[in-house]
């Protein structure tokens, strides 16, 4: 117990430490790992699995588990890549000063397949569920073009601080932008902290189950402390459309870090920017095994709310967690809802000293 | 008329070839137009525009120690594959054979190492390559019977005491019927021909429900209809037939009304046996207790007809083991490999037999009676019969 306290105040003190002394230069590394700017990976070309081929998993959680393997490669979407896939857009230089940023986000129909064998007729944002993660800094002023080239109207609505016609609701500003249409949204970067944008067309509800949305990160302008940065997208699909899910999991596809657990080095910071985009039920957590992690509410600030080893998360709400494992080993995450993790929502972090 | 047959008989071969042709020509011009239209017809435009509908029926699930085993039949108009299973709402390891893909009416066994407990229910999901999910629910979980020699005595047993036994009870009543006058005995007959209404609603009501848990293709309710109709018309032409040599048409009748009742018995076995396979052990207890009140009074229906003229002691025993022997092959059926198509179609003939005795042991009493055959004495009877299954049905009624 004692043991414990004090590996906590340490870390709290590190923490803040860290936070108030390495400043901007902290997301350098981060930037080097994801994308470069400007550049996302082309559809249909995927970054390998961050497993190497011949260390899957054997099936964890014992006979609990999906029976067959999801083809990555046909789907053009490999969960162990979106965890550290940042998109950052298009940078260039306002007149004023400012850094505009530019992205550009295509809405499409595509089957994806969500557990072995399932295919899920998904909506996508550039043909993946959740869509790219966006990501800028704070202050920094942003243009997103949205083109719908699906069959349904779509719009995106960002959570942040905008005007009303950039809020991308039906009947202000551009409204639903039609099939074959498209329209830019153009804001600033505020607040800082961790967003999401979704499909606001009606219906609401079968816009966003069918997996229109995704992660917008606002970096603060003094930056994080270094990480190893993990974008975790709690969500659900209803396959047989009765309004209730039938698979669960992080980042879209069942068990997915069961088979290949997210590997992480020993004693490193991790942030896991977890976003809950679960449709149908009201709530979703995550719990992580033999360790306790400093939640950063909506990461708009930068002190840490609590130390804990479970949260809870609303529909929409995120959290910014920051953790350090002590120890090798697997550890296993999941939804606390027993539920949720039998029908998907559960994997394992890798722990070693030699990482990822 | 002997011109005629005189002039077919002399038809050239060349002719007969033509009276083919003309036989075949429909046929072949049907065949080529049931290919276009499925080749460039409208039909490939709807296909296009809808997925395709699926359905997939459990149609049993066998459990053993540790083990879950589910039977499928793809009753839907296209293949059908089987992505993942679910068990109480989680995501479990399987196994399937011969294969995930059905094809339509295609069946498959999968198999599930899973922890089931004794006593407890538990939901069964398959969950298709569409993502549309089929669920069976195993309501009380207890062990299936496997066909060993201890459970085939247990479910003979049962058929015995469900079937045999009251039967031949009620086949008892034979001397009793026989003192009485021809007024009381179509009284009596009355009476058989208001139990057997009775029984033939039940059986075509079960016959029905079991018809929704067909799968789609097979089609229940067709089966029910053929199953009706086909064992009406059966047992018309097996009456006709028996009635022209037999010297006595009532013992004809007799047997008629055992085989109905048999038929009807089989039900009831199926009913205890599938009761038995679901779990549901305390239905088992009701069902036995209330078949075995309900079945007392079908010997007094089968011996109604013969009460008058008499018969022998063999035809006795024979009648009654018509009727209830069924029974016990019900039982096994129903206990080991409970299909509801089996179920649905012995149900429906089961009705059909009893209906058409029904319309026998009404002739039977036209035949006799001088001029009425609706007396008040009969109607009363015919009531009764409605009464005396209505109120022991309540025995077995949950
Ligand atoms: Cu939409």
């Amino acid at each position: 117990m004692s043991s414990m306290v004090s590996n906590f105040l340490s870390r709290r003190g590190f923490l803040a430490a860290a936070a108030g002394l390495v400043g901007g230069a902290g997301l350098l590394p981060l930037a080097a790992r994801g994308f470069p700017a400007g550049q996302s990976p082309p559809p249909g070309e995927h970054v390998p699995p961050a497993v190497p081929a011949g260390s899957a998993a054997p099936p964890a959680h014992g006979l609990n588990t999906a029976v067959g393997e999801v083809d990555v490669r046909r789907m053009a979407y490999d969960p162990s890549a979106f965890l550290t896939a940042f998109e950052r857009g298009r940078v260039s230089r306002l007149p004023d000063g400012r850094t505009l940023r530019e992205f550009q986000v295509v809405a499409y129909d595509k089957p994806i397949e969500i557990a072995p064998g399932v295919i899920f007729p998904a909506w996508t944002f550039n043909g993946t569920v959740p869509g790219p993660t966006l990501r800028a800094r704070e202050g920094e002023r942003i243009r997103v073009k949205l083109v719908n080239a699906g069959t349904h109207p779509h719009t995106i609505h960002f959570h942040g601080i905008h005007t009303a016609a950039m809020d991308g609701v039906p009947g202000l500003g551009a409204g639903e932008v039609p099939p074959g249409k498209s329209t830019v949204y153009h804001f600033d970067a505020e607040p800082f902290g961790l967003h999401l944008y979704h499909c606001h067309a009606l219906p609401l509800k079968r816009h966003i189950a069918k997996g229109l949305y995704g992660v917008f990160i606002i970096d603060p302008a003094t930056g994080r402390p270094p990480a190893r940065e993990l974008v975790m997208v709690m969500n659900a699909f209803d396959t047989n459309f009765d309004g209730k899910n039938e698979v669960y999991a992080v980042n879209t596809v069942a068990f997915h870090y069961a088979r290949h657990p997210i590997r992480v080095r020993r004693g490193e910071l991790v942030r896991i920017y977890l976003v809950n985009m679960t449709e149908f039920d009201p709530i979703n957590s995550l719990h992580i095994h033999g360790n306790f992690f400093h939640v950063y509410r909506t990461g708009t600030r930068l002190q840490a709310w609590e130390y804990t080893d479970t949260i809870m998360l609303c529909q929409a709400e995120r959290a910014v967690l920051e953790l350090r494992f002590p120890y090798p080993g697997r550890y296993m995450f999941h939804a606390h809802q027993s539920e949720f993790t039998e029908l998907g929502w559960m994997g394992f972090f890798e722990v070693s000293d030699h990482g990822v | 008329m002997a011109s005629e047959s005189a002039a077919a008989g002399s038809t050239p071969v060349a002719s007969r070839g033509r009276v083919w042709g003309y036989a075949l020509l429909p046929l072949v011009l049907l065949g080529l137009f049931v290919l276009f239209f499925l080749r460039v017809g409208p039909l490939g435009v709807l296909r296009a525009a809808f997925p395709p509908v699926e359905d997939l029926t459990i149609t049993r699930v066998a459990l053993r120690p540790g083990l879950m085993e589910v039977f499928l039949t793809n009753g839907g108009p296209a293949a059908v594959t089987v992505a993942q299973v679910l068990v109480d709402d989680a995501y479990w390891h399987f196994t399937i054979h011969p294969g995930p893909t059905l094809p339509r009416l295609g069946r498959a066994t999968i198999t599930i190492p899973y922890p089931w407990v004794q006593g407890e229910a538990h939901t069964i999901t398959v969950l298709t390559g569409s993502g549309l999910t089929f669920a069976h629910i195993v309501e009380v979980a207890t062990e299936s019977p496997r066909p060993t020699r201890a459970f085939l005595l247990s479910f003979t047993l049962l058929g015995a005491y469900v079937g045999v036994v009251p039967v031949f009870v009620g086949v008892l009543w034979f001397p009793f019927l026989r003192r009485l006058s021809r007024r009381w005995v179509h009284f009596f007959l009355s009476l058989t021909a208001g139990l057997l209404v009775f029984l033939g609603v039940d059986a075509l009501e079960g016959a029905l429900s079991s018809a929704g848990a067909v799968p789609g293709a097979l089609r229940g309710t067709a089966l029910v209809a053929m199953g009706l109709l086909g064992s009406i018309l059966a047992l018309l032409v097996v009456g006709r037939l028996a009635g022209g040599r037999a010297a006595s048409s009532r013992l004809v009748v007799s047997y008629l009304i055992a085989a109905g009742i048999g038929l009807h018995n089989l039900g009831e076995g199926l009913a205890i046996g599938a009761a038995y396979n679901l779990g549901q052990i305390a239905l088992v207890t009701l069902l036995v207790t209330g078949f075995m009140l309900h079945n007392t009074t079908e010997g007094l229906g089968i011996v109604a007809p013969v009460a008058r003229e008499g018969a022998a002691l063999r035809h006795l025993l024979a009648l009654g083991m018509v009727a209830g022997a069924p029974t016990i092959g019900g039982t096994w059926i129903g206990g080991f490999t409970y299909s509801p198509i089996l179920a649905t179609l012995f149900l429906a003939v089961g009705a059909g037999a009893i209906f058409q005795v029904v319309v026998e042991v009404g002739r039977l009493v036209a035949s006799e009676a001088a001029r009425e055959v609706a007396t008040l004495l009969n109607t009363a009877g015919f009531v009764l019969g409605l009464a005396i299954m209505y109120f022991t049905g309540l025995f077995v009624a949950l």
